[in-house]
């Protein structure tokens, strides 16, 4: 089975515009979480979407789905956050396996609840590397020059802009193959983890790309907001 | 939920736009393949008048679809049920006139945005159900709609002898209208005259294939449809206007950029009578469905549906519509934006 993994357990704010998490802000007349959603139930191919979201937000997310996908509720499960990233994922496969068993095909497509401009092909796309291949990234050419710093005041490497690619989501696998990586890495491995690929680096898993949009922005900043609001023609609020 | 819809900004050029779409009404319908028409054509390569092409840009191309609903929240259709697409947005209801040729009728690719769209949503009189046409061949249902409408407005108008149809022209227009009418028509004896040897010679299935310099001496039709357009318009109309018995009707078909004489003296001395003929409604799609899922006529259709690799980018969007300028027919494609 193929399942959607809505990863919205953060709380924190890089915005400062807000008293709420940045995907429950709200883009055009509806919070960017639904967007997201929405974008993810259109997927014919998916069996459930599962979203995780931080503890204190469930009740929220549960009266969003009331208000917003009233007649899709079904397709969706809400799933609590972990600590951090790759334990929100793990949470999420813990619910999956709970609700339809353990299985060597389920496949999980994650995916960041701020990136609301997610398209129907990159999500496909995925879909169909992590059945052929069992992983697979988003991500779109490097247009800046990456500069590698040490210690953060001296340069000491610029790679090559060619091999240099920008991580977005989703972020794709078979999910029998994650959780069995994520629980081989050491407490200090998963402290250096900052996205679900990199479970799959650490342990040589090749991982393989998709090519994702630049339009497929994550609202991150206050000026990422603003931009979000100018593409679909709207007003930022805040 | 946001919505990418593909627009022409400007002859060749893409560009995206997104727009925030409340998906919680009517049908929504993933495209699956689309086809090219000249239309589209015309925009793309910049032959639309440039007053034409200021007024309508930028906007999204293309009117000939299939795809699968995925929602409905009208509880009209299935989750995953095949469906086409109609592009015309009925007007001022008027029991009188056609819904396709009404007052206030829009048609999307034409002034609105057609269905180069990640996503389409249509109230569920604008979507037809099919079942067993393969997808390429189901994406060029509009078209065939097209010769559908001109088939039965032909029925309705003219006089009951029909012995003799001809058909003007030899490209993808007058292939399919030459298909609908020998079924629509099956007693008549169906003429095609056209310029291109090799493009005649596909048309096997009717009676008599000309070349339009070579007609023989006394040949003559009690009805024709004109399939030629552009350039051909004028030398087409006026070869009808010269082989038609009187009081034939002319089922003009064929669109062209600029005016095109004709001698009123010989349609005055003949009573001919001359139809206009290009929009379909839902009963001429409905009816090309039905045509459609015959397999025999879908195979015939097959032979003038290319299929083009599928579009993944907007410069996939570009080397469709180079694709479409290099083959003789109609071109579909795969759409996965």
């Amino acid at each position: 089975m193929i399942f959607g993994a809505i990863l919205a357990g953060g709380v924190g704010s890089r915005m400062n515009i807000a008293d709420r998490p940045k995907q429950f802000l709200q883009l055009g007349d509806k919070p960017i979480i639904v967007h997201t959603l929405e974008k993810f139930l259109l997927c014919s191919r998916l069996d459930k979407v599962y979203v995780g979201v931080h503890p204190n937000w469930l009740l929220h997310m549960q009266d969003l789905l009331d208000k917003y996908v009233p007649d899709q509720k079904d397709m969706v499960v809400i799933v609590p956050g972990g600590g951090d990233r790759n334990n929100t994922i793990m949470n999420i496969a813990d619910k999956i396996e709970e609700d339809f068993g353990a299985s060597d095909d389920h496949i999980i497509v994650t995916h960041d609840s701020v990136r609301p401009f997610v398209t129907m092909r990159i999500i496909e796309e995925n879909i169909d590397g992590a059945l052929q291949y069992g992983a697979v990234d988003t991500v779109i050419e490097a247009t800046d020059t990456i500069v590698v710093s040490e210690d953060g005041k001296v340069i000491t490497e610029i790679p090559n802009r060619k091999k240099m690619f920008q991580g977005q989501t989703p972020q794709s696998f078979n999910l029998k193959m994650l959780k069995e990586l994520y629980h081989d890495l050491s407490e200090e491995e998963k402290d250096i983890l900052t996205d679900a690929c990199k479970i799959c680096v650490v342990r040589d898993k090749p991982v393989h790309l998709v090519r994702g949009e630049v339009s497929n922005l994550k609202i991150t900043t206050i000026s990422d907001y603003k931009i979000a609001q100018a593409m679909i023609g709207g007003n930022a609020i805040g | 939920m946001v919505n990418y819809v593909y627009q022409l900004v400007s002859p060749h050029v893409f560009s995206l736009e997104y727009e925030d779409v409340d998906f919680t009404k009517e049908v929504v319908i993933r495209p699956r393949y689309l086809a090219v028409c000249h239309a589209d054509q015309r925009y793309y390569q910049g032959q639309r008048d440039a007053a034409v092409l200021r007024k309508k840009l930028p906007m999204a191309l293309i009117h000939e679809c299939c795809g699968e609903v995925i929602r409905d929240c009208t509880g009209t259709f299935q989750r995953g049920q095949k469906v086409v697409l109609i592009p015309n947005v009925p007007g001022n209801d008027d029991e009188m006139i056609y819904e396709n040729y009404a007052r206030g009728s829009r048609f999307l690719s034409s002034g609105s945005d057609g269905f180069m769209r990640e996503f389409v949503n249509l109230p569920p009189d604008r979507v037809v159900p099919y079942e067993g046409i393969e997808e390429p061949i189901a994406s060029i249902s509009e078209f065939v709609s097209v010769g559908v409408h001109a088939a039965t407005r032909l029925s309705l108008l003219a006089h009951s002898r029909r012995e003799s149809i001809g058909i003007w022209g030899d490209g993808s227009l007058a292939y399919v209208v030459a298909c609908v009418v020998r079924r629509m028509f099956p007693q008549a004896k169906v003429s095609v005259i056209g310029k291109s040897a090799a493009k005649l010679s596909s048309f096997t299935f009717v009676h008599n294939t000309y070349m339009a310099d070579m007609l023989p001496d006394g040949f003559s039709v009690d009805h024709a449809l004109e399939c030629a357009g552009g350039e051909g318009s004028y030398y087409a109309i006026d070869d009808i206007i010269t082989y038609i018995r009187p009081q034939g009707t002319v089922m003009l078909m064929g669109v062209s950029e600029n005016k095109v004489p004709i001698r009123t003296r010989d349609i005055l001395e003949k009573g001919l009578t001359m139809v206009g003929s290009s929009r379909s409604g839902r009963a001429d799609f409905e009816k090309a469905v039905e045509l459609m899922e015959d397999k025999k006529f879908q195979s015939r259709l097959r032979y003038i549906v290319y299929e083009d690799q599928p579009v993944r980018s907007i410069r996939d969007i570009q080397r469709v519509f180079e694709t479409d300028m290099a083959t003789p027919f109609k071109t579909s494609f795969r759409w996965e934006l």
